[in-house]
């Protein structure tokens, strides 16, 4: 496609709003019962985060892996691809993820501080949107609760979850934060091209993790 | 010009299909108006349907039936010509299904594109379009966006000669790459040309569609509602007192009378996942349609809004 940079996402954006809400009402019953264990695994991550054992970062990372690793098949590669072929990009992207937080938890790269800092409770605090209140924007903004956004069922409370978990850690870790912050702005414009009500929820929560980030790294340098 | 005996047996299958369907769904319509394609002679009913976006609806069997709906009024209505692309997403396979469930309309006019970077995958991506439609062969297949044009081109003029597939063509759409676009209709013996042309977006009055009329290629317009926008900003707005003079009776048969009745414009490919709205767009295909002087009125209305 030449002179692709002259396109508005709008243009090439290539299902409706309808069919992209749909996307999600079919995809629910399709994976259930998955949104239990995805939802007990949220739990868990959220209790791991205020306990802070000192295996937590492992078995954290194990979690996240696993839900990242779900929503590239089950989301991307089953349910999204044959609507839009860039989807199969963002499955390997989230697959990629999955590989990182496999291998950043095998390694003991994520850790989290005794002493509770702000980012650590900025980052639960996504953490706790992320599985209960992110959910109900859909049917806030009148869609049907069968097409529900759940952690670790559907892209967007997966990466705001991980990204709460990120910016809980003791340590920033970049290679981890790429691929969500990415999918902030992925999701932000597909959201924004379909007049979305909740299209900069996203890219907002993105640019505070990123914020946060930024602002930690720099404290320590 | 003379009409093939392929042509002759679609136009009688639409005409029949038409009327079959049109009894079943309680209402019959006079066939639509129709304009020869400049290489054959065949005749095109003046509204055809796109697929981008509204067919797109992936695996769900509500929207597919509806979609099949859709597709049956089109029938129903007389109309031929169904467009698609490789790039739509899964409108290949919902419109194969809508063939499928309706039993294979004879009258069909299967348009589809070749899109894809390498010109040695062509080949391979057209046979997988056409498996999706579920038919034994593509009426017209077009260079989407001309992207690898000249390898494509190659490839679809072979298919033609060798009598697997009737129309070649290349496609455009909003405004883009018409230096490139009317080089390629001056050297190449193209059957069709696609691109966008509505009441507000006309550049391709200048020269695109003074070419293609000389040089005897049949035009699809794609764009007719600039994907909806045209209507949204139009809705609220009243029809002129003499759109009654054209037989329009809302903005979806003003905008598309005006595009259809341009000389060189063979059809235009409006999309919808509606049957009323079909039903409202194929009525633009009836008489009476606007005259030079009312299309100067047509867009000195919409300009005016």
């Amino acid at each position: 496609m030449s002179a692709w940079w002259t396109y508005r996402l709008s243009d090439i954006l290539p299902f409706s709003p309808q069919t992209y809400y749909r996307l999600f009402e079919l995809h629910n019953p399709a994976v259930w019962p998955a949104q239990l264990l995805a939802f007990a695994a949220g739990l868990a991550i959220l209790a791991l985060l205020i306990s802070r054992p000192p295996w937590a970062g492992r078995t954290i990372a194990l979690l996240l892996a696993a839900t990242w690793a779900f929503v590239a098949w089950s989301y991307f590669h089953v349910r999204y691809a044959p609507l839009n072929w860039a989807a199969v990009y963002s499955a390997y992207a989230f697959a990629a993820e999955a590989l990182l937080l496999v291998l950043s938890g095998a390694l003991g790269r994520i850790t989290f501080a005794t002493p509770w800092p702000l980012a650590a409770k900025t980052g639960s605090g996504i953490v706790l949107f992320a599985l209960f209140l992110q959910p109900l924007i859909g049917p806030l903004f009148g869609r049907s609760w069968s097409g529900v956004e759940l952690f670790g069922i559907a892209p967007d409370p997966t990466v705001l979850a991980t990204l709460g978990v990120l910016l809980a850690a003791e340590r920033m870790r970049w290679e981890l934060l790429a691929i969500p912050l990415t999918w902030c702005a992925v999701t932000g414009a597909t959201l924004w091209a379909m007049s979305s009500p909740e299209a900069l929820l996203m890219p907002a929560t993105g640019l505070l993790a990123l914020a946060l980030a930024l602002s930690r790294s720099l404290r320590k340098a | 010009m003379t009409l093939s005996r392929r042509s002759l047996l679609a136009s009688l299958a639409a005409l029949g299909g038409s009327v079959l369907l049109g009894r079943r769904a309680g209402f019959a319509q006079a066939a639509p108006l129709t304009k020869p394609m400049p290489s054959s002679g065949e005749a095109l009913p003046l509204i055809g349907f796109g697929s981008w976006i509204t067919f797109n609806v992936g695996e769900d069997p509500v929207a597919r039936d509806a979609c099949a709906e859709v597709m049956g009024a089109f029938f129903a209505e007389g109309g031929r010509m169904i467009d698609s692309s490789p790039m739509y997403g899964s409108a290949q396979e919902v419109i194969g299904y809508g063939l499928a469930k309706l039993g294979h309309p004879p009258a069909l006019f299967a348009a589809d594109k070749v899109w894809i970077g390498s010109g040695d995958e062509g080949l391979a991506q057209i046979e997988e379009s056409r498996a999706h439609w579920g038919i034994p062969r593509f009426d017209l297949l077009q260079v989407h966006n001309l992207l690898a044009w000249e390898e494509h081109l190659e490839t679809l003029f072979a298919m033609k000669a060798a009598g697997k597939l009737r129309y070649v063509g290349i496609t455009t759409s909003h405004g883009r790459r018409h230096k490139e676009f009317e080089a390629i209709m001056r050297e190449h013996p193209l059957d069709f040309v696609q691109l966008t042309y509505n009441i507000v977006d006309r550049e391709v009055e200048q020269r695109l569609l003074p070419l293609a009329h000389e040089k005897a290629i049949a035009v699809i317009a794609n764009r007719p509602f600039q994907q909806g926008a045209l209507i949204r900003d139009l809705q609220g707005q009243a029809l002129p007192s003499w759109a009654a003079e054209i037989g329009t009776r809302n903005w979806a048969e003003f905008l598309l009378k005006f595009i259809v009745s341009h000389q060189a414009v063979t059809c235009a490919i409006p999309a919808t996942s509606k049957v009323a709205h079909m039903r409202e767009n194929m009525a633009a295909a009836r008489d009476p349609l606007p005259d030079e002087a009312m299309r100067r009125r047509m867009i000195a209305y919409v300009e005016e809004i």
